[in-house]
């Protein structure tokens, strides 16, 4: 593997710029948002020269490695500051940097009026170098410093507007439900040290060939509990919802085109493991398909057009998820859905976030209608961005979407028939509800004071929009013409065992797909294209509609599984603590007094009582002397 | 003479200084009984020196004169003082301490 010196200034940039802006303070204040803005892009010029260098070397020697320092060298156990840039590291480091910047020049124009902007920029670098950092380390303990970084950099982002309380509980809530799931890679750690003595993706990769299968499936599930936590799979799914209290850039980058996936990521750069532990990789299907159906159905009943499209995400990363467990031919459809998905979603966010900035911060469908005549730059690049994630030939979806739900019916027997409907089901489900996002939004008639119209966004905020909507157009195409990315990334991964067998032909799976498409989009058209709809929310509904309103009751499950009962815990060992701890200090402290004061009263002050009782002692004591000596 | 005699006396005045002690309330007078007890613990010295034919309880008994004397120059400086502070020289009247 070579060795390049210059791999560290791609982190170091943005870290830098997040040090200096928080530094700096309100000095940095008329200048902040354009020197994080610039560390950004300065990070994805690095990023292109490095993917520049990587295309005229040979497929065996494109990953390059950079140690730092020795970090830990205990007896026989060594971890080094190291990074390693390969071939899966640097699509994440593109997507990154390249979406990163774009969604800083966006967010020069959306949080103009906020006072403290440059604290947001500062954050948002800080995110760019924590996530570099996770896709960049070069062992499992290097990702893990990069995976809390980014889980800080979400929580301060989440609770960007602290000020007020629920969006400070949204961050709490993301915070937690992270720090479960980080909790599995830690455990995943370990268990690699414990049984294989190295934590550097290189020396588990070559252990695991060597390993018993009770420990790769354990440190599979492991890594398994880690990813559902930061990329919000079933069962840590709850917090993504909520994680909307940011501003909508924040949930453009983070929740919805990087920090998300890297669960994928964390699966995908694990997939010795997991190609080994047959256990975990079942589960890791099982977790995604519930996903991208709990996604999905929840996206059917939002109004919140944030949360309409963090539902969607979450969906969509299902999608992901279910590929990277359908071993060697999944994990380049899962990177390439992520990557056109990193296109497409942030694209609609920061059409979401305009379509925000134009009405006064308005979030509910039901309030919109009809913008599309008075934002019609929004209205088309949202609008790519939808025909995109629906899968309609050519838009990008369509070639990583179809590829997952192919690879799912391909992958074997009962199992592949069932996965491949929960995909084809899902696709359906997509349609539906983003036909609806689009119809209740763009179409219909204004539900708005037509005299007050939404005004359209400026221009720092439609380049970034118009240029990730021309990623939704054409990165599907891109990486997937001659099967770009499969053969980028095979050198990776066992890719040539190839998938099981093809019960259909892919031309048939890929027009089931559409006719699912269509069926869906039409049926969000009849319900909600043909008549006027409520700007409240009709209460008249059914179970159903009603429980996935309540994000199919995913918070009550919490709550009443682990939030009471972890509080009627907390309540008793206080109780337990005030009671039996601090009540045996308090009682010695209580009888030490009391017998202080009872002895106080013997204590007249009176000379001659005091005379009196040395002479009865003085008696006494030659009483006992003569009682003795007789 | 039989020494025993003297030691009847020497407890004779201890028992009348105790009393004296515990029982008056005149700083002046509780000071007199203290010095009556500490001769009268001289006296049994002074036998107990005679008794047994050597020096050593007489050599003590000096030692108590001493001490004695330097006792009255501290104890009725602090009676003086006490007596001018609060016009009184009763030893119950200075139960301060007990507060």
């Amino acid at each position: 593997m070579l060795v390049n010196n210059g791999l560290v200034y791609l982190i170091a940039l943005p870290l830098f710029g997040s040090a200096l802006l928080l530094l700096a303070g309100r000095r940095a204040d008329r200048w902040g948002h354009l020197f994080a803005t610039a560390m950004s892009a300065m990070s994805f010029v690095l990023g292109a020269v490095q993917f520049y260098e990587m295309l005229g070397r040979d497929a065996e020697n494109r990953a390059v490695t950079q140690k730092l320092f020795t970090w830990i060298s205990v007896g026989s156990f060594n971890v080094d500051a190291g990074l390693l840039l390969d071939q899966l590291s640097i699509c994440f480091v593109l997507l990154i940097t390249g979406v990163g910047t774009l969604i800083h020049i966006y967010s020069i124009a959306y949080m103009d009026h906020d006072k403290d902007r440059r604290r947001f920029f500062a954050y948002l670098n800080l995110f760019i170098a924590a996530m570099l950092l996770l896709v960049m380390g070069d062992s499992y303990l290097n990702l893990y410093v990069g995976w809390e970084g980014v889980g800080l950099a979400s929580y301060l982002l989440i609770g960007f507007w602290n000020q007020k309380p629920a969006y400070a509980t949204a961050s709490k809530k993301a915070f937690i439900a992270n720090r479960v799931g980080d909790m599995g890679l830690s455990f995943a750690i370990m268990i690699a040290f414990a049984t294989m003595g190295t934590v550097s993706f290189i020396g588990v990769k070559e252990a695991a060939e060597g390993s018993s299968q009770g420990a790769l499936t354990a440190i599979g599930l492991m890594l398994l509990l880690a990813a559902t936590g930061k990329s919000a799979q079933f069962p840590l799914q709850a917090w993504l919802g909520d994680a909307m209290a940011g501003p909508t850039p924040v949930s453009a980058l983070i929740h919805a085109a990087t920090m998300v996936t890297a669960g994928v990521y964390l699966i995908t750069r694990s997939n010795f493991i997991f190609d080994a532990a047959p256990t975990a990789q079942l589960l890791v299907v099982i977790v995604g398909a519930i996903t991208l159906l709990f996604g999905a159905i929840i996206g059917t009943a939002k109004d919140d057009i944030k949360k309409a499209l963090a539902a969607s995400t979450m969906s969509q990363i299902g999608y992901m998820v279910l590929a990277t467990g359908l071993g060697p031919v999944g994990y380049a459809f899962a990177i390439m859905h992520l990557l056109t998905h990193g296109f497409f979603k942030a694209g609609m966010f920061l059409g979401a976030g305009s379509v925000m900035h134009g009405t006064g911060d308005e979030v509910n469908m039901r309030k919109f209608g009809g913008i599309r005549h008075f934002m019609p730059v929004t209205f088309a690049t949202f609008g790519l961005g939808y025909l995109a994630i629906l899968g309609v030939p050519p838009f990008a979806g369509f070639y990583s979407k179809d590829k997952i739900i192919e690879t799912a019916f391909y992958s074997g027997g009962i199992k592949g028939i069932l996965i491949g409907s929960i995909a084809l089901f899902g696709a359906a489900l997509t349609a539906f509800y983003m036909t609806r996002v689009m119809i209740l939004t763009f179409a219909g008639t204004p539900r708005y004071d037509i005299n007050n119209p939404p005004h359209e966004s400026s221009f720092l905020m439609l380049l970034p929009m118009g240029i990730l909507a021309i990623g939704s157009v054409t990165s599907g195409f891109l990486l997937a013409r001659g099967e770009a990315l499969v053969h980028w990334l095979e050198p990776l991964f066992h890719a040539h065992e190839g998938h099981g067998p093809e019960i259909l032909p892919p031309v048939v799976i890929s027009l089931m797909a559409l006719t699912v498409v269509i069926i869906g989009a039409t049926f969000a058209w009849f319900k909600y294209g043909r008549g006027p709809v409520a700007d409240t929310a009709p209460t008249n509904v059914s179970i159903f509609t009603r429980i996935a309103r309540r994000d199919l009751l995913q918070d009550d499950f919490n709550e009443s599984v682990f939030m009471r009962p972890g509080q009627a815990l907390t309540r008793l060992i206080v109780k337990t603590d005030d009671v039996v701890v601090d009540g045996t200090v308090r009682g010695v402290a209580a009888a030490t007094l009391g017998s202080g004061a009872a002895l106080r009263t013997s204590q007249t002050g009176f000379v001659r009582s005091y005379a009196a009782l040395i002479v009865i002692g003085a008696i006494a004591l030659i009483a006992a002397i003569w009682a003795v000596t007789l | 003479m039989n020494p025993t005699n003297y030691l009847y006396v020497s407890a004779l005045l201890f028992t009348i200084g105790a009393i004296g002690v515990v029982v008056r309330r005149n700083a002046i007078v509780v000071f007199m009984c203290i010095e009556l007890m500490l001769n009268a613990a001289n006296l049994s010295f002074v036998t107990f020196a005679r008794m047994n034919g050597n020096l050593d309880g007489q050599v003590v008994a000096f030692f108590t004169m001493v001490v004695a004397a330097c006792e009255v120059v501290v104890g009725l400086a602090i009676i003086v003082t006490i007596y001018r502070s609060r016009r009184s020289a009763s030893v119950d009247d200075a139960s301060l301490l007990r507060r």
